[in-house]
């Protein structure tokens, strides 16, 4: 027998008597409450999910510009030439199939006081509570160079995964044997810690195979690696010796575009390729609802919730918060934030407890060519006494070096965070 | 345990239905299940994962997973990254997340759809 939602409250209603009717009423008309989700990204996408497996009585709608999800994890990959597009492309149809309502838009404003998101066609959405995971955008304030769209498509940043990436593919592929590829890292916190170092590799193993004349420039402006920097040390000077100059405070200031060169605060470099990851915010709608609480750029909020420090109503997720201490921004941490922060919004809209001490977990995988990978993983927990998720000490770590067996695994983390955001 | 995990989860939405105050039990299993989500990013949801790589948990029994945790968290069962991750739980904690990865149906993982 195949009951559909209906038929399910009716047969309730036979078997349990009038209480499990009122229990019961939002899975047929009338609902717990209304979530509006912005964002479908790794955050948001999860949050919208988890509320309708956790609480199907409470109705979702998912805001989303795009109509298909890119992975920015595994799309180093695809500038490696070691995988496709098609294969981080998804599509929002598991999300409508479990109920949640995909409204593709853009969103240009939320009105906390009327409880209500605006579109940029006109339309509103009414909510109860609201979940705001814009993930990043860039700043091109101090990149004079870079404020065209043009001269932003010709040095791109290929830092949110999507048509970028197929740019700086072309380009890398358009490249003469003995070109220079340059390849700009802006100062922390910036999306993915290990995600440049990856790139660089990614780059190298592609050089190496097709254009082994060729070299890497990497100008950072942090004073170091940044992440698992021993183990990208040990690719850099094994498999890709040579090939690689790293140079870090590397302050830029300007790009000339038509001369195809980095300019740094003392130094010039110049490149057959430029690939410029300018400084992150959180996403514009965050700046628009004024949930920007440090340093003009990120999102203040309570981790037992994830509810905004600033409007009282309204979650933030991901990229966009004010990272807690040693906490990545990545999209394990996006997915983790994702489920407290459905927990709680379930648990407020139904008047019950929030579970005050949450725990989340981080596992980050980065590939040094098309097969071997390394992890960094570490745990988070609340402390009520400093309100906020300190990792856990003694717990977490990296790899002792990078394998084939790692490889697998991070291939299996990844077909599994996008099931678990999107399945 | 594996019953006990199911009855709690229906002894909490019984008493949702009833109208009456969430009992301690049901505490207890959104905490349990809290704590498992985060082993859902590797593992799949639920523990049911897509592909099999890390393995699926969902239905496994409740006292070997609870041992190979806490072996991981001794050091005693080599790993890449388990012993790393389960020493960032308490033992009580470990005990509600393989009690709800016990009383978790196994089945087909939920993977993500491809684009349209």
């Amino acid at each position: 027998m195949k009951l559909n939602r209906r038929e399910f409250v009716k047969w309730m209603a036979a078997s349990t008597g009038a209480a499990a009717v009122a229990g019961c009423a939002g899975m047929g008309g009338s609902s717990a409450g209304r979530v509006v989700v912005i964002g479908g990204g790794y955050g948001g996408a999860t949050a919208a999910r988890y509320i309708r497996l956790w609480a199907p009585d409470v109705d979702v709608t998912l805001v989303e510009r795009n109509d298909t999800f890119v992975s920015c994890p595994i799309s180093n990959l695809v500038l490696g030439g070691n995988t496709q597009m098609s294969n981080i492309t998804m599509g929002y149809g598991g999300l409508r199939a479990r109920g949640v309502r995909v409204v593709r838009g853009e969103a240009v404003a939320v009105d906390a006081p009327a409880k209500q998101v605006r579109l940029a066609d006109g339309s509103s959405l009414a909510y109860d509570r609201v979940i705001v995971s814009p993930g990043i955008d860039f700043i091109y304030d101090q990149i004079p160079g870079l404020k065209s769209a043009e001269a932003q498509n010709r040095v791109p940043h290929a830092w949110k995964a999507g048509p970028q990436t197929v740019t700086l593919r072309k380009q890398l592929e358009a490249m003469r044997d003995g070109g220079v590829f340059v390849f700009h890292v802006p100062m922390a916190p910036y999306r993915c810690p290990p995600g440049p170092y990856e790139r660089v590799c990614q780059v190298a193993d592609y050089l190496k195979r097709d254009k082994p004349r060729s070299k890497i420039i990497v100008l950072d402006s942090n004073p170091d690696i940044v992440s698992k920097k021993g183990l990208f040390l040990a690719s850099w000077n094994g498999l890709y010796k040579g090939m690689i100059d790293y140079r870090p405070n590397s302050e830029l200031a300007d790009v000339d575009v038509k001369g195809m060169t980095v300019k740094l605060t003392f130094d010039s470099v110049k490149g057959d390729v430029l690939n410029v990851v300018p400084p992150h915010r959180a996403g514009d709608i965050a700046f628009k609802t004024g949930l920007i609480t440090a340093n003009q750029r990120w999102c203040g909020i309570d981790w037992t919730t994830c509810e905004s420090v600033a409007v009282k109503g309204v979650h933030v997720l991901g990229d966009a918060t004010l990272s807690a201490p040693a906490m990545p921004k990545s999209a394990s941490m996006a997915n983790q934030h994702g489920k407290i922060c459905a927990a709680s919004v379930i648990a407020l809209l139904k008047g019950q407890p929030v579970h005050p001490e949450p725990v989340i977990m981080n596992t980050c995988y980065s590939f040094v060519d098309g097969r071997s990978a390394m992890h960094v993983t570490s745990v988070h927990t609340y402390d009520p006494a400093q309100k906020t998720l300190v990792p856990v000490k003694g717990a977490g770590g990296l790899s002792d070096k990078a394998s084939e067996l790692e490889g697998t695994y991070a291939w299996g983390w990844a077909r599994n965070i996008w099931g678990d955001a999107l399945g | 345990m594996c019953r006990r995990a199911v009855i709690g989860r229906w002894c909490a939405v019984f008493a949702l239905a009833a109208g009456v105050a969430v009992p301690a039990m049901a505490q207890d299993s959104a905490y349990a299940r809290n704590l498992a989500s985060t082993c859902f990013t590797c593992h799949g949801t639920d523990g049911r994962s897509v592909g099999g790589v890390p393995p699926s948990l969902a239905g496994q029994d409740k006292n070997y997973l609870l041992q190979a945790m806490k072996d991981f968290k001794a050091g005693k069962r080599p790993a890449t990254l388990m012993h790393q991750q389960a020493k960032g739980y308490t033992d009580q904690q470990l005990e509600l997340i393989a009690g709800y990865f016990a009383g978790a149906k196994p089945g087909p993982a939920a993977a993500a759809p491809a684009a349209r």
